[in-house]
């Protein structure tokens, strides 16, 4: 007893002391942020809460699974290769030298047959097998100043080997990839009746109204001894190019396509279209494919299987997994925070 | 317990060897005191009076000015950039930044030049902020004022920097030394004065210092005008407690002693004024001999990191060698035959890409996909720690739990490095005195006449008991709260806490043996070494050598004894006279002080009363001295205390013995340092969060073994091992003599004793009775010994608790780093004084009680607390806190898919297979849902800007919807981080999108003309996240239901409970 009496005495006035608001106090300054007592949820996952994030996402990805699968399938797609049987047989021994005489003809008949109905518009594509656009130097070998502006023809940096003429006159555009411009050409027509390609549009905006300059003419372009792709015509001014601004947009994978033109009329089941190409575009000393491509589209792009499948299976795996917690939930329930698992409490002789 | 004096003794660094408070060992008999000039070692020369003469320029000692910045103006930069690139990443990032101007780089060099600077830009700034605070610090101390003689009959004042070697300076009351004086006198005949030395060993107690008797008539201005004097002596160094020199004065050399010696920052107290000599300046004094770099701590984590960083090297070279040589073999080839890539123009190309030198294109390439994958390397990782710590280290200094409102004392963190160490916490090596107690002694009881009083009841009593009530403790008030109060409440004073009727309020008087009590008391009242100082409050308090000391006093006060002033001569008590029935002054003439030693352990005075008795007073016996006995025995003693001998102390220890006998004895007190507030709680608790307490401490075994059981270590039913040398036979066996004999038999012994207990310990595994180990310093010795420390540790790591006693400043630091080199695990020590600083520093983490001790071991310690109370909240919330949170660094700065978290190697393995499984679902699932198709229903393809925005925006998501997956709580600050950072990436590409296409280059316009309207882009996301998220959400999912973690189901219960 006496001892609780004495201690009370003390307490009392020393924390009466305490509580009263002292001067120049180092008592550190309540705030919810350094006391770290900020409201906090605390998400948990337990067997419900997992079962059901499982669920929701198969409910949501089987759908748009379905969904894009469907637009892959309405897609109507014709492709064609056409490099190798556009060589005269004759030649198939020696396809770079067929390729390299600029003597031979190159013109090259196909015909392709509509499977299906095709509503316009129906895009014109070329697509290049193992060619690595993405190739470092190739990706770097142009200059955007020069491309945008007629006064900054002169900046022809990082344009190597593509960059002067002999006379060190600047080539307009500089660098590898203008200098490797795909020139194959297709005209397309059904019977006797040609197929009116528009090549309006086919860039994107940015390039043309900002990247390639209105008043930039091409200028010594292909005057080299050795010439790598298509020519330009040097009285239309780059942005106007639009094979070219199309072509200079490299793409990130070696099998790729590029817009060539549009097909703005509707095309009929089973009809032939023949396509008269000019087989230029040397793709035979490295390997390369070209193929032509004729594409309808669908709100989710061009003709492609994977993501649908990729989202049908993923769905299907989070269905599967609900399904496997629900069944291990159901045969071996837990209690949320069952105590008795801690291992102080299995073990109580413990520490 | 009773009269328990604490044994600390008061070096700070272990190698100057014991040395003992109150006394200085004379200094060893070959050197002293015939110290030749010029003598190495001994060459320092001090023209007293005459610092301009020729010949004391000719020596060209260093002026009083102190700089402790780290760097100069002129030498900031290139130092600070040394230190910033000795760090490996740095470094390693520098190099790139030299690359990356070449032609090699992948990007553009800003890219790689901007974080850099960012970063040691950072880290210099805080350097820089930290030396301009130390610098500010040096100019505030080099600028003190302080009084010097010039030379001409008066003293100026002047700055501290300007003193030079020789000068005269007068320090007044409460200033503190300029530097490192000779005292040549002070206002006091005879010479003495008292000087606090609190900022120098932490001790709170006065010291008194004594000057040379020729010196101490200098006493006003003039007398200074011819004096001359040569002062011979060492040569700086840091030994704070010793001093040889001879002073050279009118022809006669004087022997100096460390009595002699004002050190600076010390102060001066009690004393009106001092004349002292200069002799060490500046950077010579021993304070600033001693101030050397407090060992850098790295904590364990920071020690993984540059293991983690080598091992992201290994794999970045690793990397980068395959894609060279694949990239050499492709450039090999490419002249080959239907693999002619024309448009390459293999036939003109670069040295980068030259077919004929494929080798070296493959080396180039290798540089620069090792600038490209560079990102594996976290930069920033460093800094973000660095800041993470910052913020710990708020917390925890603003952190009102561990903020003490008695001593107005926040917790500190003084060094942000090891925050999360606090997390990992092992072992706590912690001192006692201070520490667990408050270091103030408490009168609790005493016998007097064989007749028992007080009746409050003791720590021990109340352990014992088994109930630890808690209102109890927390109603004990500490000492500073006592302290504080003084004036407020007569109750609740200093080292007061004595309660019984039959002595208070003038009671004892109607007691049976009150002759007895009155004797008691006066001798608690004169027989001590206290000083009274008035308060402003107008009340007497006494400042003490020690805390039992002064818990005598103010007994005595209380209970009527007022000692109110002494004098060199005498001690003057306000005390009852029962035969007057009143208060009355009196008088008592002090003769002689037999100081404490520690050889005695006791102390005496011999005092002269008003009616010419002669008695000696010692606690708690008396003796009343006849003139014939006294005369000649004081005339030995006076003679004996003034000699310089190498024996001095043992002759003293001899002549004191002498007359210390026939003592009646009065009685006894019990003193009890009492545990400090929560104590036992907190030590409860962090045993059961599997904490080992060691206790280590300077008090002998039977105190250790009763505070042990006071703070709960030592519980009933614990089986005590105890292993001490401080048994009959062996105390035998030290009285022979054979040194190495004793030696071999005391380590055979130990031995013996350690081996019995550890099979002892292992016949008793099954019974799960814990253990107890308690060891005292002798035994320590040799149980720390080679061949003996394996196992002593494996005996004590079998412990729940240990305690060591009787252990040296040394031994403490020795016992640290074995048990932290052993056990490797993490260590913590926590004390309060200068004893506890070598075990502090050995610790991996020291953490110093800002207590009554002084700021020695603060100044030491990485962390400092106002109680031990508070380790509970700082080890146990605030650690665990800093741990996990400096562990989850990882996974948000490593944004390029290799995540790594949780500090042990599987767990950064398996991290790193999550990233690499990551990486894997968002390459493949983009690069085939985006492939040749239309991308968009207006048919454009997605070149590669197209394709890069897009695996890049699903790296965003992937990586902060991982992170949030991983929080396990959510506050807004969380919210903010984490949807800012995926909110933050879109806002990038828009805003960086719309710059011309000079800056943005292939990212202009590519989301808004590109992406955004692409129902394909923002599908593949969706696709891609959930898929890259997925293995880790089953894993941790499988994880929790299969194996649950501990903090899962605490998790789960909290929740319950909610």
């Amino acid at each position: 007893m006496n001892n609780v009496n004495g201690s009370v005495v003390g307490s009392s006035s020393g924390s009466g002391d305490g509580s009263a608001p002292r001067r120049n106090s180092k008592r550190p300054k309540y705030s919810r942020f350094t006391q770290q007592e900020l409201p906090a949820c605390k998400p948990i996952l337990t067997p419900k809460w997992v079962i059901s994030v499982f669920t929701l996402i198969g409910v949501v990805f089987v759908p748009i699974g379905i969904a894009s699968l469907m637009a892959s399938n309405d897609v109507v797609e014709i492709v064609d290769r056409y490099d190798n049987v556009c060589v005269p047989p004759n030649m198939t021994n020696d396809k770079v030298a067929y390729i390299q005489n600029n003597e031979t003809d190159k013109s090259c008949r196909r015909t392709l047959e509509v499977p299906k109905h095709m509503s316009q518009p129906i895009y014109v594509y070329y697509q290049l097998d193992n060619f690595y656009q993405n190739h470092r130097r190739y990706v770097k070998s142009r200059n955007d100043a020069q491309l945008r502006k007629h006064s900054q023809e002169n900046e022809t940096s990082g344009c190597d080997p593509e960059k002067r003429t002999k006379d060190g006159a600047p080539i307009v555009p500089c660098g590898l990839i203008a200098w490797s411009l795909f020139n194959d050409t297709y005209i397309f027509a059904i019977g006797n009746k040609n197929l009116t390609v528009n090549k309006k549009g086919i860039s994107w905006k940015s390039d043309r109204d900002h990247k390639f300059g209105k008043d930039v003419l091409p200028k010594n372009f292909q005057s080299g001894p050795l010439i790598g792709g298509g020519k330009l015509d040097d009285t239309k001014p780059l942005s106007e190019q639009e094979d070219l601004i199309v072509w200079m947009r490299t793409a990130a994978l070696p099998t790729f396509r590029k817009l060539y033109g549009r097909i703005e009329q509707d095309l009929n089941a089973g009809d032939v279209i023949t396509v008269t190409l000019e087989n230029n575009y040397n793709t035979y000393s490295f390997s390369g494919k070209k193929k032509l491509v004729l594409s309808t589209s669908s709100w989710l792009g061009g003709k492609n299987d994977f993501l649908g499948i990729a989202y049908l299976a993923v769905g299907g795996l989070c269905f599967f997994l609900a399904v496997a917690f629900t069944i291990v939930y159901l045969v071996k329930p837990r209690k949320l925070g069952d105590p008795s698992y801690l291992s102080w409490n299995r073990n109580p002789a413990g520490h | 317990m009773a009269g328990e004096r604490r044994p600390r003794s008061a070096h700070l660094f272990f190698e100057m060897g014991p040395l003992s408070r109150s006394r200085s060992r004379p200094p060893p008999a070959d050197q002293s005191p015939g110290v030749g000039r010029g003598d190495a070692g001994y060459s320092r020369m001090v023209h007293c009076n005459d610092p301009a003469s020729p010949q004391a320029s000719e020596l060209n000692y260093s002026d009083n000015s102190i700089s402790t910045t780290k760097y100069t103006v002129a030498n900031f930069v290139p130092k600070s950039l040394f230190e910033q690139f000795r760090r490996v990443a740095n470094f390693f990032f520098l190099i790139v930044a030299f690359i990356s101007f070449s032609p090699l780089a992948p990007y553009r060099a800003v890219s790689i030049l901007l974080p850099l600077v960012v970063v040691v830009g950072a880290t210099m700034a805080k350097e820089a902020v930290e030396d301009w605070q130390r610098k500010k610090q040096d100019i505030e101390v080099n600028n003190r004022k302080v009084k010097v003689y010039d030379g001409s009959f008066s003293f100026y004042q002047t700055e501290w920097k300007k003193l030079r070697v020789g000068d005269i300076v007068r320090v007044e009351k409460d200033e503190f030394f300029p530097a490192d004086l000779l005292l040549l006198s002070t206002n006091h005949d005879d010479g003495t004065c008292y000087v606090e030395t609190m900022n120098l060993d932490g001790e709170t107690n006065l010291k008194r210092k004594q000057s040379l008797e020729v010196t101490s008539t200098l006493h006003n201005e003039d007398s200074f005008q011819n004096f001359k004097a040569l002062i011979n002596c060492e040569d700086p160094n840091e030994k704070l407690y010793s001093f040889i020199g001879i002073l050279d004065y009118e022809g006669v050399q004087f022997p100096l002693n460390p009595k002699q010696i004002l050190l600076r920052d010390s102060k001066l107290r009690n004393t009106q004024h001092v004349y002292g000599a200069v002799i060490f300046t500046g950077h010579d004094t021993k304070v600033m001999q001693n101030a050397m770099d407090p060992p850098s701590k790295r904590s364990n984590i920071e020690r993984r990191m540059d293991k983690i960083i080598y091992v992201l090297f290994a794999s970045l070279v690793f990397i980068s060698s395959i894609g060279s040589v694949c990239f050499g073999i492709k450039t090999k080839n490419e002249t080959s035959v239907g693999n002619y890539r024309w448009y390459l123009r293999p036939d003109n190309s670069s040295i980068y890409f030259d077919p004929n030198r494929a080798g070296l294109a493959a080396f180039f390439h290798f540089l620069t996909v090792l600038m490209l994958y560079g990102c594996l390397i976290p930069i920033s990782l460093y800094i973000s720690i660095e800041i993470v710590k910052v913020l710990q280290s708020i917390f925890i200094d603003h952190d009102l739990e561990m903020y003490c409102e008695d001593s107005d004392k926040p917790a500190r963190a003084r060094t942000s490095n090891l925050n999360e160490e606090l997390g990992q916490v092992d072992t706590i090596l912690s001192d006692k005195t201070g520490t667990l107690t408050c270091n103030s002694m408490e009168f609790v009881k005493c016998s007097i006449a064989g007749i028992a009083y007080g009746s409050r009841s003791c720590e021990m009593e109340k352990a014992a008991s088994g109930i630890i009530q808690y209102e109890l403790c927390h109603d004990s008030p500490s000492a500073f709260e006592r302290h504080r109060s003084e004036g407020t409440s007569k109750k609740s004073t200093k080292g007061f806490s004595f309660r019984d009727d039959r002595l208070t309020n003038g009671q004892w008087v109607g007691e049976p043996n009150s002759e007895v009590i009155h004797k008691f008391f006066h001798v608690l009242a004169i027989c001590n070494t206290a000083i009274p100082v008035v308060s402003k409050s107008d009340e007497i308090l006494y400042e003490a050598e020690s805390p039992d000391e002064a818990a005598f006093v103010t007994v005595a006060r209380e209970l009527g004894f007022e000692f109110y002033r002494r004098t060199q001569t005498s001690v003057s008590l306000h005390e009852f006279d029962p035969k007057i029935g009143r208060k009355v002054d009196r008088t008592y003439e002090l003769l002689d002080t037999l100081e404490f030693s520690s050889a005695r352990k006791r102390m005496s005075v011999i005092v002269r009363t008003e009616s010419n008795q002669l008695l000696l007073f010692c606690k708690v016996a008396y003796r009343i001295l006849s003139a014939e006995e006294y005369i000649p025995w004081h005339d030995d003693f006076v003679k004996i205390k003034n000699s310089v001998n190498a024996d001095h102390d043992t002759i003293v220890d001899e002549v004191a013995d002498r007359i210390e006998r026939d003592l009646i004895l009065l009685g006894a007190t019990a003193v009890e340092d009492r545990l400090q507030q929560g104590v036992p709680e907190c030590i409860n608790k962090l045993a059961e969060a599997g904490i080992k307490i060691w206790i280590l401490t300077g008090d002998k075994l039977e105190t250790a073994v009763n505070i042990g059981f006071a703070c709960q270590l030592l519980r009933k039913g614990m089986e005590q091992l105890v292993i001490t040398l401080d048994t009959p036979n062996i105390n035998a066996l030290k009285k022979d003599g054979d040194k190495n004999a004793l030696e071999k038999s005391l380590h055979e012994n130990v031995s013996k004793q350690i081996c019995e207990a550890l099979s002892h310990v292992s016949k008793m595994k099954g019974s799960n009775v814990p253990f107890a180990l308690i060891i005292d310093g002798d035994s320590l010795a040799f149980a720390l010994s080679t061949s003996l420390e394996h196992s002593f540790l494996d005996l004590a790591v079998a412990c729940a608790s240990v305690i060591c006693c009787r252990t040296s400043p040394k031994q403490k630091a020795l016992v640290t780093r074995l048990v932290k080199w052993r056990t490797r695990k993490t260590t913590l020590a926590i004390g309060d004084g200068a004893n506890d600083v070598g075990m502090l520093q050995e610790a991996d983490i020291g953490v110093g009680i800002s207590g009554v001790e002084g700021m020695q071991a603060v100044m030491s310690s990485d962390f400092a607390i106002a109680q031990f109370r508070f380790l509970e909240r700082l080890l146990l919330v605030h650690g665990h806190w800093c741990y996990r949170r400096i562990s989850a660094m990882f996974p948000k700065l490593h944004q390029d898919g290799v995540q790594n978290i949780f500090f042990s190697w599987p767990r950064i393995l398996g991290w790193m297979i999550n990233g690499v499984c990551s990486a894997l679902i968002i390459y493949y699932f983009t690069t085939h849902a985006i492939f040749h198709q239309a991308f968009r229903q207006d048919g454009h393809v997605a070149a590669y800007e197209i394709l890069g925005v897009t695996m890049y925006t699903c790296v965003v998501w992937t990586v902060n919807c991982q992170l949030a997956i991983y929080l396990s709580y959510f506050t807004w600050i969380q919210h903010c981080v984490i949807w800012g950072s995926i909110i933050f990436w879109y806002m990038f590409l828009v805003v960086y999108g719309s710059f011309p296409s000079t800056i943005s280059t292939t990212a202009y316009w590519v989301f808004r003309e590109a992406c955004a309207s692409s129902p394909l882009y923002w599908l593949v996301i969706l696709l891609v996240v959930v898929s890259a998220l997925l293995p880790y959400f089953m894993y941790s999912n499988f994880q929790k239901t299969f194996f649950p973690k501990y903090h899962d189901l605490i998790q789960r219960l909290q929740v319950k409970k909610e």
